[in-house]
């Protein structure tokens, strides 16, 4: 750690600075290529994300139009204004922005970090996944990347199948792991998953060229599609590369009704374990009632991408000014 | 006593685990995109000295640890209790065998040890990291044989055993390693 006296100075080193917008332009030319519009959504935002493990940054807004003080959100992801853009009829669209997240800072997380998102109109998961597959090749002069089910590689690392095992299968298996937690295990099969997958999975899969996984639990589906052959699961994917979670992509939910009843299960969640409600984002609902053409779309850490690129340790090697000196 | 939240986990803060003052050695910051946030902890239990790897969730609370070191001279045992001084105030504290433990062979007079306090009592002993020891007994070496092969054993005064090379005698003082335990060279004169 440096002494405070040098607090003013960036954590970054110039060189990797340089390699920042090196890789930008690497993207911007990636998907230029491809025509593939860049866009800009706002990040202040009226609604927020139900989602009980985001938290949303709020602040107060006493200029609006009504004359009535109003909250505002900063954007966790920029999904819901990107897919009203492709209700409105954008086609395919990226973005690269700041998006903020409530919660502490680690090697791999700052509170306010930049994200590339992309949609493709006409591609489920399994294209874009092959898509990003091309992106890291391309960034990241990574080999071809691997492709595994959530449920294969549950059984290939720790033989138990997390679509069929009882509660008390995955508490059994994560005391054989070691896992020591300090207030009791979870007694809920998705905490447990998350450990399980987090601690004694992430860190063995993607060592010599990214992983994606995919078809992970419908209970985890977030804003995915489930699956039409298999209702267990949800067709959303995450690539995980040197134990860095890189991505999250999402053949889309495009049913209105349904995402409707996820975000007030959401909220019934939240109430359920003491978080206030919060209000569901209206515009993006009526967008998807007026039509979300079939598409896959996935947000990457980008800072995470260059820690990569770069072999670097800490987040705070690739950005300016980490939040405890913003 | 204070609460720590697992937002204020770092290497070197002292809390209460089962009981026992724990030091934080590492902390990591586990949070699945979609997902439960945890902090992934490994800890030193201050008295039984067992090192463990413990998750928390975040924004889990723990109650701290009132734990300090302090760097004081040996003085002397009574046979029960080993009396340390502070060399500044000359303020005495007695520590009990158990936080002397194993250490125990490496006390010397004088000699400035860390020890750690938890609600003001001692519960670990550390000597320095080198101790300077006269050997009360050792096989003479056979003369000539300067190639200290496996070396032999020496008793020392505070009555701890370890190799020296052959050429070393009864009677002269060594410098030892008192983290391996190992011989490292004659004493300076």
């Amino acid at each position: 750690m440096q002494t405070p006296s040098d607090a003013w100075q960036p954590t970054a080193a110039f060189d990797n600075l340089r390699q920042r917008a090196a890789l930008l332009r690497t993207i911007r030319e990636f998907f230029y290529q491809r025509d593939v519009l860049e866009v800009d959504t706002p990040l202040l935002s009226h609604g927020t994300v139900t989602d009980v493990h985001l938290a949303a940054f709020s602040s107060a807004f006493s200029h609006s139009e009504t004359g009535k003080p109003e909250t505002l959100y900063l954007q966790t992801s920029p999904e819901y204004a990107m897919k009203r853009l492709l209700c409105a009829g954008s086609d395919s669209i990226y973005q690269i922005c700041k998006a903020f997240r409530h919660e502490g800072a680690g090697r791999f997380h700052n509170p306010e970090f930049t994200m590339l998102e992309w949609y493709r109109t006409g591609f489920d998961h399994h294209a874009l996944m092959a898509e990003m597959d091309e992106l890291l090749q391309a960034t990241l002069n990574s080999a071809p990347a691997e492709k595994v089910s959530y449920q294969d590689v549950f059984i290939r690392q720790l033989s138990v199948d997390p679509l069929t095992a009882p509660v008390e299968v995955l508490q059994q298996k994560a005391v054989e792991c070691g896992l020591d937690m300090n207030a009791g295990l979870p007694d809920d099969a998705d905490t447990l998953l998350q450990l399980l997958f987090s601690l004694y999975i992430e860190p063995l899969i993607g060592a010599d060229s990214p992983c994606f996984v995919y078809g992970f639990p419908a209970s985890q589906a977030a804003l995915a599609k489930v699956n039409a052959d298999d209702p267990r699961t949800a067709d959303r994917f995450e690539v995980y590369f040197k134990g860095v979670e890189l991505a999250n992509g999402f053949y889309e939910l495009a049913n209105a009704s349904e995402q409707r009843q996820r975000f007030l299960a959401d909220n019934a969640k939240r109430e359920e374990i003491g978080l206030p409600p919060l209000p569901v984002d209206e515009h993006f609902l009526s967008a998807l009632a007026s039509g979300l053409p079939d598409c896959a779309g996935v947000a990457l850490g980008i800072d995470r991408l260059l820690m990569l690129k770069l072999g670097a340790s800490h987040i705070q090697d690739v950005i300016t000014f980490p939040v405890s000196r913003a | 006593m204070a609460f720590y939240s697992t937002n204020e986990f770092k290497g070197g803060l002292k809390i209460m685990l089962d009981g026992e003052p724990c030091n934080i050695l590492e902390n990591e910051y586990v949070k699945p995109g979609k997902g439960q946030a945890f902090n992934r902890v490994k800890i030193r239990k201050l008295i039984s000295g067992k090192v463990l790897e413990k998750t928390f969730r975040s924004g889990e609370t723990v109650e701290g640890a009132d734990v300090m070191d302090t760097e004081l001279a040996y003085l002397y045992t009574d046979g029960e209790f080993y009396h340390f001084m502070n060399n500044d105030t000359f303020e005495q504290i007695a520590a009990d065998e158990k936080a002397v433990g194993e250490n125990v062979k490496w006390l010397k007079e004088n000699d400035v040890c860390t020890i750690t306090l938890w609600n003001g009592a001692p519960i670990t002993v550390s000597p320095p990291n080198f101790v300077e020891l006269e050997i009360t007994e050792t096989d003479p070496g056979l003369k000539g044989d300067t190639a200290g092969t496996g070396g032999k054993p020496a008793t020392l005064s505070t009555g701890a055993v370890v190799r020296v090379p052959l050429f070393v005698q009864t009677g002269e003082v060594i410098r030892v390693d008192t983290r391996s335990g190992e011989y490292v060279s004659r004493a300076q004169k």
